[in-house]
């Protein structure tokens, strides 16, 4: 019972984790038709920025904040002076991103070494919640909880707002939105530096439960990729059920069969694509 | 003239392990391998406008199944090679029927996500794989008697096996049916209003593309002697379509130049400097923002430009 809780825990907070970092991506694709290679490494970034900031301000939500605005900086440097030169050459973009992301790796083996990081979790939720006699990892259920906040204040940007309403007439149909005066270019800055924070910022707060290590770019971005795949393109609640799903199936697959647990992962990708290949809620094809 | 420069080509590559030392030779097939593998990318890439990124898939796939073939069942070359090919090649009928369901970056972002499962596997599976420790204590095998496990007979196996395969991939551009996979490419509707199944074509051709870089993990895991699941890596993949995008896609030479190209600057960087990742990242953004075409195109304009303003 006890062991079936935790799993579960664990794969919400996964679920969470992957949601940061998927619903960035999905808007960008959606939006700018870009492929980010380089998210998985701004998630890895992120977390060893927060290793860093963590040495100086021992808080995490601080850095969390801080690494999501570093990133944030560095995503809109990359989108404005690299991707903007691409404009319209999809693969040129997706080549020069994966490159950037070799260069981004390689970065950070040389600044912080090829040994795992761990990330201390805040003192504050280091006690588990006992709750009738059943134990919960208390920061599993804080990450759920910013995943889901943050879901929902994306929701409220997308759907309540005006800037929501230009983003979601960029994702449906750009040149319309571009010919009735919706400033895109700007959107698109403004989004890729979003997406970026989320990344970010969610690779410190998965930093406890993940630590900071080489390859975590390359075990994060082919979940995030799953995820836009089974949810839909530029659709938040794609991303939002896509992340909890592939977080159950990746946890409960390596608590049940270690071996195959990424061979698992291929099932709900291929029953979406084979009945549905605009993913779950998206509103167009790939 | 072109003639001339075929035929000194032919010499240099059939006198090359004569006067190089092993070093060079050993290079050179490694060259080889690299280039069967790209240009096999090139016919999905170049030909068929499918970016993918995930083909290390069938390189890594080809190499693991021949060595757990002969490590752990014990048996000969005779039987692992072909059953690899075979066993690639149908996994590639099924991930082609997955992929295309999408095209463009969506077909991208599926092979990728694809070939991450193939490598996360590889690493995981350990009863099967050995994992991060990779396939180790492989033979090369010895065709009709003959010992590859020299340099100089290991060079000429893969340049028999590379002359073959490209000049079966430049049959398959040439043939009618490449005709109608660069029409898919270039106007894939009218295509389908001609009467043609773009679909199956692009399958086809996923798979024949599979079938080849299958083939050059062969060549890659008896070169090697080991298999690591590094093979199966996005930084595989992304080195092949590196080549394939800096020597020019859709072409046929450039494949070949630009994965030579790779092939040397890992080579002879490594050897100076160890950060060959960061360079490669470095030479990825170059590329693509400075020659965008490729060499061969760029060379051949080059060429172009030079003779009209010979002849005034």
């Amino acid at each position: 019972m006890q062991y079936w809780i935790i799993q579960t825990l664990n794969s919400f907070a996964l679920g969470g984790l992957l949601f940061l970092l998927a619903a960035g991506f999905s808007l960008i694709f959606g939006l700018m038709r870009i492929a980010n290679l380089t998210h998985g490494s701004l998630y890895m970034l992120g977390a060893y920025v927060g290793v860093t900031v963590l040495k100086f301000v021992p808080n995490l939500w601080l850095a969390a904040l801080i690494g999501g605005l570093v990133i944030a900086v560095f995503g809109g440097l990359i989108e404005r002076f690299i991707l903007r030169a691409l404009a319209g050459n999809a693969l040129g973009q997706v080549l020069v991103t994966l490159g950037i992301s070799f260069m981004v790796a390689d970065f950070c083996l040389v600044v912080w070494g090829g040994d795992p990081i761990p990330v201390p979790t805040p003192a504050a939720l280091q006690q588990p919640l006992r709750i009738g006699g059943v134990v919960f990892p208390t920061y599993r259920l804080v990450v759920l909880a910013i995943a889901v906040v943050t879901a929902i204040v994306l929701y409220v940007l997308m759907e309540r707002t005006r800037i929501g309403a230009m983003i979601r007439a960029g994702v449906d149909d750009m040149q319309m939105a571009r010919a009735v005066g919706i400033p895109v270019s700007k959107l698109f800055t403004a989004v890729f530096c979003l997406g970026a924070a989320l990344a970010g910022a969610g690779g410190i707060i998965g930093g406890p439960i993940m630590s900071a290590y080489p390859g975590l770019d390359a075990d994060m971005l082919p979940l995030a990729l799953i995820v836009v795949i089974l949810g839909g393109i530029g659709s938040l609640l794609g991303a939002f059920v896509g992340s909890f799903l592939i977080g159950a199936i990746y946890t409960f697959g390596t608590a049940l069969l270690p071996d195959l647990a990424y061979v698992i992962l291929f099932l709900p990708m291929i029953v979406v694509i084979a009945f549905r290949p605009r993913g779950l809620f998206g509103r167009r094809t790939v | 003239m072109k003639k001339a420069g075929w035929i000194l080509f032919s010499v240099a590559l059939a006198g090359l392990p004569g006067v190089a030392g092993e070093y060079y030779i050993n290079l050179a097939s490694q060259i080889f391998i690299a280039a069967i593998f790209a240009a096999s990318l090139n016919l999905l890439v170049g030909y068929g406008g499918l970016p993918s990124l995930g083909h290390a898939s069938w390189l890594g796939l080809a190499a693991y199944i021949s060595a757990w073939m002969s490590l752990k069942l014990g048996l000969g070359h005779w039987v692992t090679a072909p059953a690899a090919l075979l066993g690639t090649t149908l996994v590639a009928c099924a991930f082609g029927w997955i992929s295309l369901r999408a095209t463009g970056l969506g077909f991208l972002m599926i092979t990728l996500a694809l070939s991450q499962v193939l490598w996360g596997t590889a690493y995981r599976w350990v009863s099967v794989t050995d994992g991060d420790n990779g396939l180790r204590g492989l033979t090369r095998p010895a065709p009709f008697g003959i010992s590859l496990d020299s340099a100089p007979s290991f060079y000429y196996f893969a340049l028999a096996v590379t002359v073959v395969a490209i000049f079966l991939m430049a049959m398959f551009v040439a043939s009618p049916f490449g005709a109608s996979l660069r029409g898919a490419r270039d106007q894939s509707r009218r295509m389908s209003a001609l009467g043609h199944d773009v679909w199956t074509i692009r399958w086809i051709t996923f798979v024949y593309s599979g079938f080849w870089a299958a083939v050059s993990g062969l060549l890659f895991v008896y070169y090697n002697k080991y298999i690591h699941p590094a093979s199966l890596s996005i930084t595989s993949s992304a080195e092949a379509l590196l080549g394939v995008i800096a020597g020019g896609s859709g072409t046929l030479a450039g494949p070949i130049v630009g994965s030579a190209i790779i092939m040397l600057l890992k080579n002879y960087v490594s050897a100076y400097v160890e950060r060959w990742n960061m360079l490669m990242g470095f030479v990825f953004v170059l590329i693509v923002i400075f020659v965008p075409e490729g060499v061969v195109p760029g060379v051949r304009r080059l060429l172009l430009r030079l003779k009209s303003w010979k002849s005034g």
